[in-house]
């Protein structure tokens, strides 16, 4: 009687599954002729071409073509919006920007905000992709235990990435003023109120804490999903070795996440290079110039200032496109010796 | 009752479309706002629209940053709104709108708001628009505090040494925490330089930023971030050029005298309204002046739109006596329109803290210094404003000293300006 049961679900799933399919094979129907039609023309090896070309198309227009056009910028000069209007200037701006007396000392440079942003912007990775893979890599391990509410933690850890950068700096802004929750809950426990964002060191504490805060959860999925798809057995063959803790991370789980790991510290450099809204809200770039990115100073000297120098913000930006390219270029090198190995 | 209900949104909904279909023009008007002259406006636009049922226009309110960053791009690109209310008055003045054909009394315009035409039309004779308000900067006390701390204000002809020490010992005597904030803005700073004697242009009328006024008023500026009449949180918490206020400490008590200007009294006003006396003072004295810096915001035609006519007509509509005299008294806005200024507005207020606010920025005008005037009517006046904010503020965090701080103002000026003129 069951198995009779069993067989009529079986039959309506396959027929469900069936009236579910049919558009399906009806698109594809109508599709196959006019593909057939062009593979005979451009042949079997050129079709991938095909079905590339609208990601092609767009990455062309809205990343290619701006990629020429800023180049373009940055080899002219004057406060004209379009490009046939600008008076061409040459390598001047990239002149003007890399004119330092002593590269080490940003007040020395004629450009010294440009100079400020990439220190601030190094000093800022160096803390802040440390610091990021570090604790993404330990709340991975322990999110990885079988623990109590694992799928809450899990949540709680991803939540901030669903925010906007701006609500989480505003967020943290009102927590960290001089009348702030947290000014407020040291008062009660004895201590003075400190002006966070009145000392360089702070801000930049607190720049460096509220990027790890928003974005370590999608670093941690990234190195949870790596631990994931370690083999259980290995740990198994090690634990029936005696084989301790500390040498079955370091020797089954660090070697084999390693590609999430450097996935993990490319990305997190990339995004670290870009940092802009998040501080930009929080510090505003203060106090002084001490957390004044060199995004910020491409914004500013592009937008904000009065005489809008397009051209100067360009070649800003032509080497900050460098730096990422090369950093990229590092991470293709070292995904393929450690794939060659 | 429901079919009441559907008879009377089918009206409705009639009525607009009809409207819409009416209205063959549509024009745009950029607008922000610094307390309720939006609300006032689209009143007096209503009533515009009433008037010329084939024009209807349409009241963007953005964020003042877009009105200072966005709205430049946009005009640069041959976009942007049909009109706009704009502070940037002369630096903008290319993309203006000449009015002066569209306008049915051109006298009336050059004699009510001739001076300031200056400003919107350094460059030439144009009539781009008229003033929605004209504003003087100057500080506002606490007066309760003073009261309270028993510490007399400083009388007529005070200087910004007299101010700080008194309001260091109001300060002291109740424990608040910032005696003295002011605008982070190179605007608020020159009128007090330019009343220490700073010139801000050399003999031949080129901008000259740095010259021993500067330098005395700057000095004393670093000097009181440092000794603590000036919170770093203020002018410290930011980089660049960027503005930032003390209003809001102001008026929450936390400031005992702040550094601004006559655009704050509506907003005061209905803040603070008798939670304590504000009490707007006059500027205080240097060797050179008492002297605040002129200022304001514009409403202007844009030279792109595609309805001139139309824009001359609304701004020649709104620039009446009437529709201003409305506008101003119920803003609290100073008028920018000579006749209501010598006649007065009727300004739509009881109280008093408001009244003595007005009548003193009011009565701050005569003070103001030739140099301030000069000033504002420069067109690249934010090029120096903004040098002087930013690399000012350096010094004070302790990145820069004064001395490097002044180099690099010249320095930044210099470079903006050769950039502009290329």
């Amino acid at each position: 009687m069951q198995d009779a049961s069993a067989g009529e679900d079986h039959g309506l799933k396959a027929r469900l599954t069936e009236a579910a399919a049919w558009p399906v094979r009806l698109v594809f129907k109508i599709l196959e002729w006019p593909f057939a039609a062009v593979q005979r023309v451009v042949g079997v090896p050129r079709m991938p071409w095909l079905f590339l070309a609208p990601n092609l198309l767009f990455f062309g227009i809205f990343v290619v073509i701006p990629l020429f056009i800023n180049f373009a910028y940055s080899l002219t000069g004057g406060t004209q919006l379009f490009l046939q209007d600008r008076p061409f200037t040459g390598t001047e701006q990239y002149g003007f920007l890399l004119d330092c007396e002593r590269i080490t000392d940003p007040v020395t440079c004629r450009e010294d905000r440009f100079w400020k942003g990439i220190y601030n912007t190094a000093t800022f990775i160096f803390f802040q992709v440390t610091f990021m893979v570090l604790f993404s890599l330990i709340t991975a391990l322990i999110l990885n235990r079988e623990i109590r509410a694992r799928g809450f933690f899990r949540a709680v850890f991803f939540f901030p990435v669903l925010l906007s950068p701006v609500v989480v700096a505003l967020i943290w802004k009102w927590i960290l003023l001089r009348d702030g929750i947290l000014n407020a809950f040291l008062v009660s426990i004895g201590f003075d109120k400190i002006l966070f964002f009145v000392s360089p060191e702070w801000s930049m504490f607190w720049a460096v804490f509220v990027s790890i805060w928003a974005n370590m959860g999608f670093y941690t999925l990234i190195l949870l999903a790596g631990l994931q798809a370690i083999p259980p057995d290995l740990y198994e063959a090690a634990e029936m070795d005696g084989t301790k803790a500390e040498r079955v991370f370091w020797r089954i789980t660090l070697p084999l996440l390693w590609p999430n790991l450097l996935v993990v510290v490319v990305l997190a450099l990339i995004k670290g290079v870009q940092v802009f809204d998040e501080v930009f809200v929080l510090t505003g770039g203060g106090p002084g110039t001490a957390t004044q990115f060199i995004v910020q100073y491409i914004y500013t000297t592009g937008f904000v200032d009065q005489v809008q120098n397009f051209g100067l913000a360009a070649a800003a930006s032509v080497v900050l496109g460098v730096v990422l390219f090369f950093l990229t270029m590092a991470q293709l090198a070292a995904t393929r010796r450690r794939d060659d190995a | 009752m429901k079919l009441n209900a559907l008879l009377g949104t089918s009206a409705v909904a009639l009525t607009l479309a009809a409207t819409a279909a009416f209205a063959e023009t549509e024009l745009r008007m950029m607008w922000y706002n610094d307390g309720i002259e939006g609300e006032v406006m689209q009143s007096l636009l209503d009533r515009f629209e009433e008037a010329n049922p084939d024009i209807s226009v349409t009241l963007d309110v953005v964020p003042y940053k877009s009105i200072i960053e966005g709205l430049p791009i946009q005009l640069a690109a041959g976009e942007g709104p049909d009109l706009a209310r704009v502070t940037d008055l002369g630096g903008l003045s290319q993309y203006y709108l000449d009015l002066t054909p569209y306008l049915s009394d051109v006298g009336y315009w050059q004699s009510n708001f001739g001076p300031f035409l200056d400003w919107l039309a350094p460059d030439s004779d144009a009539i781009p628009g008229f003033m929605t308000q004209l504003t003087v900067t100057g500080p506002y006390v606490n007066k309760t505090l003073f009261e309270q701390a028993g510490v007399d204000l400083p009388g007529e002809g005070a200087t910004w040494d007299d101010y700080a020490t008194a309001v260091n010992k109001v300060a002291d005597a109740l424990d608040i925490p910032i005696p003295m904030a002011w605008d982070r803005s190179g605007h608020r700073v020159s009128g007090p330089a330019i009343s220490m004697g700073a010139k801000m242009f050399d003999a031949d009328g080129n901008p000259a930023l740095v010259d021993d006024g500067l330098k005395a008023m700057a000095q004393r500026l670093y000097d009181w971030h440092q000794d603590g009449t000036m919170s770093k949180e203020l002018w410290g918490s930011v980089s660049g050029s960027s503005y930032l206020g003390a209003n809001e400490d102001f008026a929450n008590a936390q400031v005992v005298m702040y550094m601004s200007g006559s655009w704050q009294i509506p907003q005061f006003a209905e803040q603070i309204g008798d939670g304590f006396d504000w009490w707007a003072v006059p500027a205080p004295c240097g060797p050179a002046y008492c002297s605040g810096m002129p200022g304001g915001a514009a409403l202007v035609g844009i030279g792109a739109t595609e309805h001139p006519a139309e824009v001359g007509k609304l701004m020649d509509w709104l620039s009446q006596e009437e529709q201003l005299a409305e506008f101003y008294g119920k803003t609290l806005f100073i008028p920018g329109h000579l006749g209501l200024a010598s006649g007065g507005v009727e300004f739509d207020t009881e109280d008093p803290r408001a009244k003595h606010a007005l009548s003193t920025f009011a009565g701050a005008v005569p003070n103001i210094s030739p140099v301030a005037f000069d000033l504002q009517g420069y067109k690249s006046n934010r090029v120096m404003f903004n040098a002087l904010i930013s690399r000012l503020n350096e010094a004070i965090v302790g990145e820069l000293t004064l001395d490097q701080a002044y180099e690099r103002m010249e320095d930044d000026v210099a470079k903006q300006l050769a950039e502009q003129s290329r």
